[in-house]
């Protein structure tokens, strides 16, 4: 019998109300009063030196406020990088300057060269069209192997090169992974490309900075997945604005997927403009500016190897990737080829043996930087790949090659320096064998052959490490940051709690899952709890929303603070019914003494907290109020099986996806409502790296997928209904919850399967020679693989 | 400047506007209606679907002069005067039909002009009648599930998926 509220229920979600009746309030439906316009001019070439930027007829078109170039930010810092890599000598990543505004060259597309404000925006554009620009184009680089070649153009002039770094892990089996492939029986490998994609959430990133002269605060509304993370990178690095004289504030936020974790300069531009000009400044981007400026994701180019014994045992693994980091660095880039993808080589399997090389590289294009999995859907695509490639080539099962590699006792400590607590695959993957009904191929292929059609079966693993992340650990490993998370819990006089999180809800559904677990904890109705977040002013600390870690760190902060009020309130209710703290219950809301027929309700106790008459004022302070810091001690591991049957037409090349089935692992769930749509989408965006998106530059670095007309985004009638498991649980050990996170396992897990069953389908009809074709798979590649 | 009027959900609204001014510049900028929202710049996502005169548009593709003396219709009228969700947005909430919410608005109106032409719309129907709405959060499962609801088919075949 499913609940009808508390953990485990689905009711419907409280957030709803606003969206379905236009009644959200998302940054750009803020208006200042008095608000000035900002429009950039942006470079429309990849590389070139910046001679001039001439604003003086510009400065003098009508409506205009103040035209900003990078003189305007002599003084002003650079646009941070929250994560420092050590390269496989021992040296730090080399990282250049990100100035606000474009300093002496242009570095990429779409780089801001100037910033026009004015009374409307209609003006500042108009006025934009007349600052005149002396740039010398320079050759750009676009291809990561090209950028890192004896005699490359650089992307710096003031670095040694274009490579950022080159990183080695485990650096110290480096020699032993290299001779287990001299004893392997079969090595299996595969060059492939993790295709460069936009996340496109369908809110583009907007600014609004505010400045009141008289106090000397500053303000700025963002589009942010994390908005104490832009008061700390902007106000302490950019900026020099403390923290007390900085609000940051996130309202409701249309997606995000990553690119909107980020600091970018257009907030730190907004910021800065809103002082100097002395009033609100607002800056909307249009798709396009999207396409150009919000980070990109995935880009690599990999090589991967897998040694096998003569049992089909996985000895040994080895990769060699090339990750592009666009031309400066974005946040978070340098942790995602690296941390977040290097510890998730070993995947469902407990090969011995693991050596991955990354060397990031600058090149003329987009800061890429972490998207829906960072670093988790590259490791897991490569190696579910290479696997499938095993399989075919050694003429197993590939379902039976993984069973037999894969990890079975927990806590298992791999290769790649990570500790997974808990897990079943076995279990997720006859979960999957039962929702896809795998027993079923082979009368469905039988029947779309009769059709005219190829059909294809694709199955594949995935592991990935969420709740990023314990502090002292990511430290060390070279975070800028603490990846803690924080909450206030405040209840009121009358009952009623509100609870203040760092965690952030850009679609997640926070306002309707984070009280379903208040509820459980004190018996009392959801509706009594009200999540707040997304406010600096409001919310004393945050980290924010990403590598779903919001119900597995913020969650666990919750609890933490949740318990504490538990505390308080029992001494208070022992006080009031003159017994022993240590004998009181709390259940469905009513404190008991136990073993007697005594109890006093939730709200006398909260009551008795604000009006202290009868109260114990010597042992404790009045009011119910606590905030608790949750620094996990490891990183979580959801994991789980896929599988997806694809049509393929032989006379076009398209790929229909026919079904699509998923079986996860999440630990516990909280609201299996929620949960089912982040797999949803998740799969849904998987679906579209696999067949549709692919973000283009020519070799001159210009962007040719800079609109929704050039860059396929899925559309409804591109995927189909999914079936999507979560009943397999193995609860994380180390959170108070024991839950995993969900919100990037569909994204993560979808990728492979597609393509392995392209490549079945292909196979199945004689194609033994097509082993991988590159994402997307595109009518084009597949008719040409078909034809070849 | 030239001032244009029409009626935007059951009220007389007009102003005076740029010949430049796109429909969903008045509906947000001039009257307030922030629900209307504004995705892309090439016509494609389909976030700032309203009905005008009972069909749907894309109203950043629209001159807010072009629709001078029309019947506008925005998410902000879908409701009843007491707040109370209509049918199709009661069966978004009901099947987890959004996330962000910020596409929603115009699957709604999307989905009831679709109703409004095609009662029982076949899976099929829906997904091809969306190809002018881009959502990213749901890989359109509950979207599809919640205009089927909405068109009193039983999804609980679907409920499981």
């Amino acid at each position: 019998m499913p609940k009808d509220s508390g953990i485990g229920a689905s009711p419907k979600r409280r957030e709803d109300v606003r969206f379905l009746t236009g009644n959200g309030n998302y940054t750009d439906d803020i208006n200042a009063h008095g608000q000035a316009y900002v429009h950039f001019l942006r470079s429309d070439i990849a590389h070139g030196t910046l001679n001039s930027v001439d604003t003086t007829a510009a400065a003098a078109m009508p409506g205009v406020v103040r035209i900003f170039t990078a003189a305007d930010f002599e003084g002003v810092g650079g646009v941070p990088c929250g994560w420092e890599i050590t390269d496989r000598h021992g040296n730090a990543m080399q990282e250049p300057k990100h100035p606000v505004l474009a300093e002496g060259k242009v570095r990429h597309v779409g780089e801001p060269i100037a910033a026009v404000i004015a009374e409307s925006l209609e003006q500042a554009r108009d006025a934009a069209e007349a600052i005149e620009l002396d740039i010398e184009e320079l050759p750009a680089v676009v291809d990561m192997k090209a950028a890192v070649a004896e005699g490359s153009v650089k992307v710096h002039d003031d670095l040694t090169s274009n490579l950022c770094y080159d990183w080695g892990f485990v650096e110290e089996n480096r020699e032993a992974v290299n001779q287990a492939f001299q004893d392997a029986a079969h090595v299996t490998s595969l060059e492939l490309v993790n295709n460069r994609l936009v996340a496109n959430p369908m809110e583009p990133r907007v600014a609004i900075g505010e400045y009141n002269r008289s106090t000397d605060d500053s303000k700025l509304y963002t589009t942010s997945q994390n908005p104490h993370v832009i008061r700390l990178l902007m106000g302490a690095f950019v900026l020099g604005i403390p923290e007390h004289k900085l609000q940051v504030v996130s309202p409701d936020v249309g997606g995000g997927f990553g690119t909107k974790i980020f600091h970018y300069a257009e907030e730190a531009f907004c910021t800065f403009a809103a002082k100097a000009c002395n009033r609100p400044v607002k800056w909307t981007s249009s798709r396009s500016e999207a396409f150009m400026s919000d980070a990109h994701g995935r880009d690599h180019v990999t090589k991967i190897e897998l040694a096998l014994d003569a049992d089909n045992n996985f000895t040994a693994l080895r990769t060699d990737t090339y990750a592009n980091m666009g031309a400066y660095l974005s946040t978070f880039a340098p942790s995602v080829p690296t941390w977040l993808h290097g510890t998730l080589m070993a995947g469902n399997y407990k090969t011995p043996l693991i050596y991955v090389n990354v060397k990031a590289v600058f090149t003329n294009t987009v800061p890429v930087d972490a998207y829906r999995g960072a670093g988790r859907p590259e490791a897991t695509f490569q190696l579910e790949r290479v696997v499938d490639k095993a399989a075919r080539e050694l003429g197993v099962d590939p379902i039976a090659l993984r069973r037999q590699n894969f990890i079975t006792e927990f806590p298992y400590a791999t290769p790649v320096a990570v500790e997974y607590d808990t897990g079943d695959y076995h279990a997720t993957m006859d979960k999957l064998t039962e929702i896809a009904d795998l027993s079923g191929f082979d009368a469905r292929r039988k029947a779309s052959v009769a059709n005219g059609k190829l059909r294809g079966l694709g199955v594949n693993c995935y592991i990935e490490a969420c709740g990023i992340a314990p502090s002292n650990l990511v430290g060390q490993l070279g975070a800028r940051a603490g990846l803690y998370e924080s909450a206030t819990v405040r209840v009121n006089a009358t009952g009623g709690l509100v609870v203040m999180t760092g965690s952030h809800s850009h679609g997640q559904g926070h306002e309707t899952s984070f009280p379903q677990v208040i509820a459980d904890m004190i018996g009392i109705d959801e509706g009594m709890i009200e999540i707040v977040h997304g406010d600096t002013s409001k919310v004393p600390m945050g980290m924010g929303t990403y590598g779903s870690r919001s119900l597995a760190v913020g969650g666990s902060a919750m609890v933490r603070a949740t318990e504490k009020i538990i505390a308080k309130a029992k001494k208070i209710a022992a006080h009031l019914m003159e017994a022993a703290d240590a004998d009181i219950e709390l259940k469905d809301g009513e404190f008991s003494v136990a073993g007697t027929d005594k109890s006093v309700a939730w709200g006398d106790v909260t009551l008795a907290a604000y009006v202290p008459h009868n109260y114990p004022l010597e042992d404790i302070e009045p009011g119910l109020e606590e905030t608790a810091f949750y620094d996990p001690a490891n990183f979580t591991y959801p994991s789980g099986a896929y599988a997806c049957e694809v049509e393929v037409d032989p006379d076009t090349g398209k790929v229909s996806i026919e079904r699509f089935s998923a079986a996860d692992d999440f630990g516990n769930i909280v609201n299996p409502m929620i949960v089912d749509g982040q797999v949803h989408g998740g799969i849904g965006q998987g679906i579209g790296q696999a067949l549709l998106e692919g973000c283009v530059y020519d070799e001159d670095g210009q962007l040719l997928s800079a609109s929704f007309m050039d860059y396929a985004m899925p559309r409804a009638d591109d995927v189909p209904f999914y079936s999507v498991d979560h009943s397999c649980q193995t609860p994380c050990t180390h959170n108070p919850l024991g839950v995993k996170g969900c919100g990037e396992a569909g994204a993560i897990g979808s990728p492979p399967s597609v393509v392995n069953a392209v490549v079945d389908a292909l196979q199945s009809a004689g194609k033994t020679d097509v082993t991988h074709i590159d994402m997307p798979l595109s009518p084009g590649r597949i008719w040409a693989a078909l034809n070849s | 400047m030239a001032k244009v009027s029409m009626t935007v959900n059951g009220k007389a609204a007009s102003a005076d506007v740029e010949g430049r001014t796109l429909l969903v510049s008045f509906l947000r900028e001039e009257l307030g209606l922030t629900g209307v929202h504004v995705g892309c710049d090439t016509s494609q996502c389909g976030a700032c679907v309203v009905h005008v005169d009972g069909k749907a548009v894309k109203s950043c593709t629209m001159l807010a002069l072009e629709a001078e003396g029309s019947e506008v219709a925005t998410i902000e009228g879908q409701a009843a005067e007491d707040g109370s969700l209509n049918t199709i947005q009661a069966a978004f909430q009901e099947h987890h039909g959004l996330q962000c919410g910020f596409c929603t608005p115009g699957m709604v109106m999307s989905a009831a002009a679709l109703l409004k032409d095609n009662p029982k719309p076949s899976e099929q129907e829906i997904r091809t009648y969306l190809e002018g709405n881009l959502c990213r959060c749901t890989g359109y499962h509950n979207i599809v599930k919640s205009i089927m609801a909405a068109s009193g088919q039983d999804v609980s075949a679907l409920a499981a998926e």
